[in-house]
């Protein structure tokens, strides 16, 4: 298994959103080389013929059922905004210039 | 009077039932408590007095009125601060939630209340729950109420902590790998995992989906099992909530008799990096539950030993995903938006300023894990290791009733020792991860101090998925038989504060 560059981590963060400070990308980097070839061991089991498990229970498709129910006022779910305005979420620009 | 702080759960509810003491006193003597001690030991991030004294006062009101009260009224209890709590804040440990007031309560916080439980605040944690030390927080590290200079684990240190320096009978954590259990051997104290599903995740903010889990921590198994039913149950606002009735946990941790229950050691859990006196009083807990009347027995669970690399894929990439939530528009942290940058840039920025270095690492290993050159070598093959350690504990479970192995390797190590060292830090719950890859129950409850430190060791028990009665009733015996020959209870044991 390969390991990771400083460089890859700069990729990830940025996938992320994390803006990593110069000094963290060299720390991270150096860090998470060492964990991904201590999980690699995992890759070990990629050619056998198991089913995976992406959760440990059987359920599927839990609905519940189609009516109308009391939910947080306007007032309750702008509560924590970093901004808000006329009931709305209030955001930094979101679209370019043009 | 006798000390109130040092009763049980069980024996508070029947002191206030019975009119012995008010709600109000117990709840007092406990806030003072926690005013005395907690500079110190650091369990609380915000401590609800007022609101913990209404609860109280609505107990007494109750009883004065001759209403029937429920087996938890008016007991106090600390809660991890990952549920939310409406009205009061709630912060994950994390700068990312700083001032957070929810406007809403988690359903196993609105249990807690409707059961008149009294919480009296909301307890320190490792960021997002992610670590093993409590000292992720960004609220500064818990101290071990046995030795201060040493980590009470983590993720759910605070409520551990709370529970052995007496602020609380009762807490509440969370287990994705190992943050009840393990806190729980290094403090001395009682925690279980329950089978995942039983406890609803409503409320609980996410760290790891598919392995979070909530529930009992105490300083007794019988006062563990109280809380575990009080908690536990169907809840359709959590869809993966278990629609089934929870098994009898109160009754079973009163049978105290294990005759003729079949027990196996998990041969996996022993060798290099387990600490002598750990496997010491691990070995004598093996004899104990034979002189008790069990049979036990080895077993081998040959994939335990990637379960702990597949956990470090698989937490962290459904990690990267649920915190990608914290996007600093909705609530929560935001900074930078000086008018010139752009959301995106805003986000980037408020993520780099309120999450720490262990939340950034894994949502960074994370991605990677799922990025498309990797996933198949990767979370592909975790997900594999997963189903691998369900047969191991298929097989394992078609010859004994419940497995054991020591809860962690080592006793409580000193703050700072890993904390820069994320390997050594996430070896901490080699011997609990493979229970949150399944989903099955298990508990951890103190068997004993390491000779080499005089620091607490937990015995794990590990049962099939919602037969948690089992945890209990093993645990009611050991716990018993070991208060018997020690002639008290091992907390007892702790310097005072």
């Amino acid at each position: 298994m390969p390991g990771i560059t400083r460089e890859e981590v700069a990729h990830l963060a940025r996938l992320s959103r994390l803006e990593l400070q110069a000094e963290e990308l060299d720390h991270f980097a150096e860090q998470l080389d060492v964990i991904i070839g201590a999980v690699a061991r995992v890759s070990e089991v990629a050619g056998q013929d198991v089913p995976p498990t992406s959760h440990p229970l059987p359920l599927s498709n839990v609905m519940r059922a189609d009516e109308v129910r009391q939910s947080l006022t306007p007032e309750q779910a702008l509560s924590g905004a970093p901004a808000s305005e006329d009931q709305r979420f209030r955001v930094p620009q979101i679209l370019g210039e043009d | 009077m006798t000390d109130l702080i040092k009763y049980t759960a069980a024996e508070t509810a029947s002191a206030i039932a019975k009119g012995e003491v008010s709600a109000v006193e117990v709840a007092q003597a406990h806030l003072d408590r926690i005013n005395a001690v907690d500079k110190k030991v650091n369990a609380f991030l915000h401590v609800d007095s007022e609101g913990a004294l209404a609860a109280a006062r609505k107990v007494d009101d109750k009883r004065a009125k001759g209403e029937q009260l429920s087996p938890l009224a008016g007991v106090p209890l600390a809660l991890k601060d990952v549920f939310t709590t409406k009205g009061i804040p709630t912060t994950c440990g994390s700068k990312m939630l700083e001032g957070w007031i929810p406007p809403y309560d988690a359903t196993l916080t609105r249990r807690l209340k409707d059961a008149d439980v009294v919480i009296l605040g909301k307890t320190n944690m490792d960021e997002f729950a992610m670590g093993s030390s409590t000292e992720n927080s960004a609220y500064g590290p818990t101290g071990n109420p046995w030795d201060l200079t040493r980590i009470p684990g983590g993720s759910g240190g605070g409520s551990a902590a709370a529970l052995a320096a007496f602020e609380a009978p009762l807490a509440i954590g969370t287990d994705t790998g190992g943050s009840i259990r393990q806190p729980g051997a290094v403090t001395g104290t009682v925690g279980v995992k329950p089978t995942y599903g039983s406890v609803s995740r409503y409320g609980l903010v996410a760290f790891s989906s598919s392995l979070d889990q909530g529930g009992p921590c105490a300083r007794t198994v019988l006062d563990a099992a109280l809380l575990h039913e009080a908690i536990a149950g169907h809840d359709p606002l959590d869809s993966t909530s278990i629609d089934a009735p929870v098994p009898a946990v109160v009754e079973a941790a009163k049978m105290r008799d294990i005759r003729g229950m079949r027990i196996g050691i998990v041969k996996e859990f022993a060798g290099e990096g387990y600490q002598a006196g750990v496997m010491q009083r691990f070995n004598e807990s093996v004899e104990l539950l034979r002189e008790l009347g069990a049979e036990v027995v080895e077993v081998s669970c040959p994939s335990f030993t990637l379960a702990l690399p597949a956990y470090y894929l698989i937490a962290p990439s459904e990690c990267s995903s649920n915190l990608a939530r914290f996007d600093a528009m909705r609530y929560g942290l935001r900074v930078g938006d000086d008018g010139t940058r752009s959301a995106e840039q805003v986000t980037a920025l408020t993520r780099e300023a309120g999450f720490g270095d262990e939340v950034k690492r894994r949502i960074i290993l994370g991605t990677y894990a799922l990025s498309s050159g990797y996933y198949d070598a990767y979370y592909g093959s975790a997900q594999k290791v997963r189903t691998l350690i369900s047969r191991d504990f298929d097989a394992a479970f078609a010859g004994v009733d419940v497995l054991i192995s020591p809860t962690t390797p080592t006793t409580a190590f000193p703050i700072g020792e890993r904390a820069d060292d994320p390997m050594a830090m996430y070896l901490a719950d080699l011997c609990t991860i493979p229970s949150n890859l399944a989903g099955n129950a298990a508990m951890s409850l103190p068997c004993g101090l390491a000779p080499e430190d005089n620091l607490p060791v937990g015995l794990q028990i590990i049962a099939p998925a919602m037969a948690d009665d089992r945890l209990y009733r093993v645990g009611g015996a050991v716990e018993a038989a070991l208060n018997d020959k020690w002639g008290h209870t091992l907390l007892e044991e702790a310097p005072a504060l």
